[in-house]
């Protein structure tokens, strides 16, 4: 095994360690809704919800960095250069994100100013991390575009998936610097943030998650390159064809010029597009090999990622993604709803799939099945769905109650928040997330367990 | 046999991606620069921050069939008439206020943040801040608001209470200037019909 490999297992076992904590801070924000006296006066929700998107991000992040750290020498046949720094790096990254939990929970709030910022909280959706920390980050991420492009140098060989990444990892780390400023018009402020949240989750990501699924497929169904990377190639100009002026419908209400309304409704509403390409892909490919494969987990849940990302960033997306329809849905538990299940399809499962094909390499199973995943699986995806369906139910009532009818105003929003149908959704969401929490349990065991126990086929033969 | 096989060439792909992408960003990129001067300050749809020495309203504009912000008569806020400079400095304190106590992840402004707390993007003109001038003791909708922010937990609203987050009084003044600025911004009708129609009708 290649000591970048070796790396790759660290960020993949970091990963699940940190969906855990996702998890866990996902309950406890769930539960404030139903019980808002919770830990008042100790850890409020904005806290519990920081923690819960940005070990989001970080998670995701962690399984994309560990799948392309395996993929690399493979796709290369020799070790990747910077190995050294990278692993370094990987142990200081750990650290960062430990000290910076640690100062969310216990020290919360800085002051009202630049030192603030710096040490203790920038109170930024997603990039809430103080500014040391996000310069942590990107040098990770310099250090990674160098791992990647320093080997295709030193290798003299560039392949069409590595040429995607390579030119991928450029807006990837360019943009991250926007988690830096701090505008003092929200307008501007809210312009170069979506520019960073839009352009790396519905394009950036999505390119990348391409990528790693490019080289997944080979490894799992053994598909042709050639199909691959045209297939990949297709998927860029989709996303990107639709996903750059799609980063319209995040302009529509913050202050910008009204022809937003028609350029990202527009753009937008063709975004599901590259996602129903997938599927297909995935329908065509299982098909071919009559869903047949030594890796069951991972094939399942490569599956459960193509239709993930179709139906939760597609059809969910879509759904709200129209303005006429946007006006009333943005910034509701709606948008919860397809931000879980857009999550869940585009990137987790993917991930998941990935964490799979290497345990199999890695414990040398020439089978790898059982019961177990599939627990993990059921209760994983029936809790995303639940929590999903759940959170439209709230998101509905809010938008009717608050919105149509209320005109957003205090008293319009209480009268929404405190209709039986969004509490009963809340209720809903909470106990589906508990379900979710106990899949993930399983599904930490089984990872940790799959190949060293023998397959249900060998058992019964044995029996 | 020919055409197939060029529609199985990544290269043809490729192309056509970059070509793609190229257009995309180009159109984004004059799009950007369009915009950026509409939300600049004292653009056509963020006013200067010398806005909260007036009186700010939204009403329906039947021409584009959406809710915008109006700017009246002078209406000042502390019974002080803030200077270009003064006026930025108090929304540069506003901003750096609502990061610190990230705000945004219980509320929303322009819709974006978290959905726990009410949206902020009009909340200075909020109708429930009449009543509020008489549970708080206060002459005027500023003070109200001050007074709610310095203290949240003894003016409990409803089941949810937002927590005391230690602001002092200048923080707070910070804030309420920041959403009497946020108020006149031209959201393109977000939030619709806001505070025009009771929830009891």
């Amino acid at each position: 095994m290649y000591r970048s490999q070796q790396l790759a297992l660290k960020y993949l076992a970091a990963a699940i360690v940190i969906f855990g904590a996702m998890v866990v801070a996902g309950l406890m924000s769930a539960y404030y809704y139903i019980n808002p006296d919770f830990l008042f006066g100790l850890l409020h929700f904005n806290i519990s919800k920081t923690l819960h998107i940005d070990t989001l991000v970080i998670w995701l992040l962690f399984g994309f960095i560990g799948a392309v750290y395996w993929y690399l020498p493979e796709e290369f046949g020799i070790e990747p250069v910077g190995i050294k720094a990278a692993e370094v790096l990987f142990y200081v990254l750990c650290a960062a994100i430990a000290v910076v939990t640690l100062v969310f929970v216990f020290i919360q709030y800085g002051p009202s100013n630049e030192v603030g910022m710096w040490l203790v909280n920038q109170g930024r959706k997603y990039v809430e991390a103080p500014r040391w920390a996000a310069v942590g980050i990107v040098v990770v991420m310099l250090v990674f575009a160098y791992n990647v492009i320093g080997t295709a140098i030193r290798a003299r060989k560039i392949t069409g998936i590595v040429g995607v990444l390579i030119v991928d990892l450029i807006p990837l780390i360019v943009l991250y610097l926007d988690a830096f400023p701090a505008a003092r018009n929200m307008s501007v402020d809210l312009f170069w943030w979506w520019w960073l949240v839009h352009m790396w989750v519905e394009a950036t990501w999505e390119v990348l998650i391409g990528c790693i699924m490019a080289w997944a497929l080979m490894n799992l169904l053994g598909t042709s390159r050639r199909i691959v990377e045209a297939w990949l190639y297709i998927e860029v100009a989709l996303v990107l064809g639709t996903g750059i002026l799609g980063l319209g419908h995040h302009y529509f209400w913050i202050g910008t010029p009204q022809y937003w309304l028609a350029v990202g409704g527009f753009f937008s509403a063709f975004e599901p597009l590259p996602l129903l390409g997938m599927v297909i892909h995935a329908i065509y490919d299982a098909g071919t090999h009559h869903m047949k494969t030594t890796n069951r987990p991972a094939f399942y849940w490569m599956l459960a990622e193509a239709f993930g990302n179709f139906i939760g960033a597609g059809v969910w997306g879509f759904m709200m993604t129209l303005p006429q329809v946007n006006l009333y849905s943005h910034g509701t538990q709606w948008t919860v709803s397809h931000g879980h299940f857009a999550f869940w399809g585009a990137y987790a499962c993917g991930v998941i799939s990935v964490c799979y094909l290497v345990l199999q390499k890695v414990r040398g199973s020439a089978f790898l099945d059982g019961i177990t995943w599939r627990w993990a699986f059921a209760a994983l995806n029936v809790g995303l769905v639940g929590m999903v369906g759940a959170l439209l139910i709230s998101g509905f009532a809010q938008a009717f109650i608050e919105r149509a009818q209320g005109g957003s105003t205090l008293e319009a929003f209480i009268a929404g928040q405190e209709n039986f149908w969004f509490l009963d959704g809340m209720y809903a969401r909470f106990a589906f997330g508990l379900i979710f929490a106990a899949g993930y349990v399983v599904l930490a065991y089984d990872l940790l367990t799959i190949g060293r126990r023998l397959p249900v086929h060998a058992m019964a033969v044995a029996e | 046999m020919a055409k197939v096989s060029q529609i199985e060439d990544p290269q043809f792909w490729r192309a056509g991606a970059i070509s793609i992408v190229l257009v995309m960003l180009i159109v984004l990129i004059m799009l950007t620069v369009d915009s950026l001067a509409a939300i600049t300050v004292g653009g056509s749809h963020v006013p200067p921050y010398t806005v909260i020495n007036q009186k700010i309203g939204y009403k329906l504009e039947s021409s584009r069939g959406i809710d915008v912000p109006t700017i009246g008569e002078k209406e000042l806020l502390f019974q002080h008439e803030y200077t270009p400079a003064e006026a930025e400095a108090l929304i540069d304190k506003g901003k750096l206020v609502i990061q610190s106590r990230a705000c945004m992840d219980c509320h929303t402004f322009f819709g974006n943040g978290a959905y726990y707390g009410p949206d902020l993007t009009k909340a200075w003109l909020d109708p429930a801040w009449e009543g509020w001038k008489g549970i708080t003791g206060a002459e005027t909708r500023a003070e109200a608001m001050t007074r709610f922010l310095m203290d949240p937990v003894k003016y409990r609203t409803w089941g949810r209470t937002m927590p005391n987050l230690h602001l002092s009084r200048e923080e707070a003044t910070a804030i309420v200037a920041y959403l009497k600025w946020m108020a006149a911004v031209d959201t393109n009708g977000f939030p619709a019909n806001f505070g025009q129609i009771s929830v009891n009708q």
